[in-house]
């Protein structure tokens, strides 16, 4: 039985040397034949074209607003959402909130997409009507993908800030207190700095949920591929350049969607690579 | 006189003493009100966004929409119903043996500090890492594609498998780490061996932990859309292994693009967040019955 568990252990690494080999064999020839420079920093997105152009840095671009958006919502209040459930929820409460942030969690993408289609979405168009600021748009935008995907990875910057910061000695907040400092001035002055890297690590964790993000973005970001820093106007992220074209894409069309998988896949091990980094200086 | 200018000349000290007090006060206030505001914050969109779902998504649950087969007219969830429960057993078919191995391995077999336990450990991070969309690529070249699969319930159910695998891991492996040695020794003691020991003693002890873990697995496997699309299909059938089917997720976000049946799409997402409710309320009594023990 030993051999037959040593076999079940290996399979996680079997499965990440798969993913790694079959996406970058099915994408790299792709980067190759349209030129790994134009790929990555062209401007122009048209596949269909005659002759096409598969530049990718609209999306690029896409991918990295949307999730600078998620981040500027989202961790100031789950980081707050997460002092407060550290250090000012009373017991009682807190059993009933710990399994809400998990149930937030649990939702599925699909839901919060379609719930940021029916509200969200309509929202943000009133708010550029010409009845209010006139800036116009149609909702579907790179602000209302940034609300939603902050709402969303509030579970994830909660539940790691949140550990992070009970992970500080409670002589910490007992030494400041006994030194005359208010509750506020114990938890803000020395509790948060003493948990600075595990917060670190649950921004970067944040971000790499938000970067990865597919089915709820594509319903609310409007997916034009274009350079636009226009936050009411739509923009497209490299995932829902995948989604949208995979479904009738051949050829070097369906290479260069998949070489758009492997640009996210380096960004995520990327990001992977940051947090065990961090998580690492945190334990020592 | 003179008292006069002794007042004068303390009292912008004062002032400032006072100031400072009344600043550190006010930060106090402020501080505490943003915690308390984010708060409110981060459940009122909770509570929200539940009750906004349910409320406009319940009156749509009509009865034409459970009939048997589908149609375009009546748009009926119930093979994708189906679909999801023959796709959240098959993935877990998969990925709980392999994830309980895994961590009976790593923490019954394995010696602590081992290369290889190191390796397997950064490895289940990276795929846990890993965005569904990616998994969905992977599985539409390595199983639709290489394997020749095709689109179909083996496809999906096998992508989602790997896609849980490090939740079912960690957590199974949590549970093991849980029980207490000297239940081991105990074992050990009577002079049973480290398989009866894991069979017998260990596992039953370790059962809710792990449970837990597998019901939050099953919560992931019937919200997952981005890895299903390219290999599981979106055929609105009652699919066998080697057909395509369609989830209720694809199913919600097949309706929802359409934009002609938003409606069922409402009921639909009602069907997908009771079912999530559910599953997370059932994770967190079986936890709870952990902590108690």
């Amino acid at each position: 039985m030993h051999g037959v568990f040593f076999a079940c252990a290996l399979a996680s690494i079997l499965a990440v040397a798969l993913i790694c080999v079959f996406l970058f064999a099915n994408g790299v020839p792709a980067m190759r034949e349209i030129g790994l420079l134009d790929f990555l920093l062209g401007t122009k997105w048209s596949p269909t074209n005659v002759p096409p152009s598969f530049g990718i840095l609209p999306m690029i671009l896409g991918s990295v607003y949307i999730t600078a958006g998620a981040i500027l919502v989202g961790v100031p209040i789950g980081l707050l959402t997460a002092i407060f459930m550290a250090f000012y929820c009373p017991k009682r409460m807190y059993g009933v909130l710990k399994p809400c942030t998990e149930l937030l969690a649990g939702i599925p993408s699909i839901v919060y997409g379609f719930f940021g289609m029916v509200v969200i979405v309509p929202l943000i168009r009133w708010f550029g009507s010409r009845d209010v600021t006139g800036l116009g748009g149609s909702g579907s935008s790179i602000l209302a993908a940034s609300i939603l995907l902050g709402i969303m990875i509030l579970p994830t910057i909660i539940g790691v800030s949140e550990a992070a910061l009970r992970a500080v000695p409670g002589s910490y907040y007992e030494g400041a207190v006994a030194l005359g400092a208010s509750h506020e001035r114990a938890v803000f002055a020395v509790m948060l700095p003493a948990a600075k890297s595990g917060v670190l690590a649950a921004v970067v964790l944040g971000i790499g949920r938000a970067i990865g993000e597919t089915m709820a973005v594509i319903m609310v970001a409007g997916n034009q591929a274009r350079l636009t820093g226009n936050i009411l106007k739509g923009i497209r992220t490299m995932t829902a350049n995948i989604v949208m074209e995979m479904g009738y894409a051949t050829d070097l069309h369906r290479e260069a969607l998949i070489a758009t998988g492997v640009v996210l896949f380096v960004f995520i091990l990327l990001i992977n690579l940051s947090f065990s980094v961090l998580k690492r200086r945190k334990n020592t | 006189m003179t008292e006069n200018t002794a007042l004068r000349v303390a009292r912008p000290a004062a002032r400032t003493e006072n100031g400072r007090r009344l600043h550190g006060h006010l930060k106090s206030r402020l501080q505490k009100g943003l915690v308390y505001g984010a708060a409110a914050i981060t459940f009122a969109v909770l509570l929200f966004l539940v009750a906004y779902i349910l409320v406009n998504g319940i009156p749509q649950l009509k009865p034409s929409l459970f009939s048997w087969t589908y149609t375009s007219e009546n748009v009926s969830m119930v093979p994708a119903i189906i679909t999801t429960v023959e796709m959240t057993f098959l993935a877990l078919l998969i990925a709980v043996p392999l994830g309980l191995s895994t961590a009976i391995y790593l923490n019954e077999y394995a010696t602590r500090g081992n290369r290889l336990v190191n390796i397997i450990r950064i490895t289940t991070e990276t795929l846990s890492g890993i965005p569904s969309i990616v998994y969905g690529l992977f599985g539409m070249l390595f199983f639709v594609t290489a394997l020749h699969w095709g689109y179909s319930m083996l496809s999906g159910a096998v992508t989602l498998a790997i896609m849980i695998l490090p939740l079912v891991m960690r957590t199974a492996e949590e549970a093991l780490m849980a029980v207490p040695d000297t239940f081991r020794e105990g074992s050990f003691g009577l002079g049973a061996g480290r398989l009866r020991t894991v069979f017998r003693i260990v596992l039953p002890a370790a059962m809710p932990g792990i449970l837990s873990g597998v019901i939050l697995g099953i919560g992931r496997i019937v919200g997952e859309t981005a890895a299903l699309i390219f290999t599981a299909g979106t055929m609105a059938q009652i699919p066998g292994l080697l057909q395509s089917g369609r989830t209720l997720a694809i199913h919600m976000y097949v309706l929802s693009g359409e934009g002609l049946h938003m409606n069922e799409a409402y009921a639909t997402a009602v069907v997908l967040l009771v079912v999530v409710l559910l599953m997370n309320l059932l994770s967190a009594l079986v936890a709870r019955r952990l902590t108690k023990q």
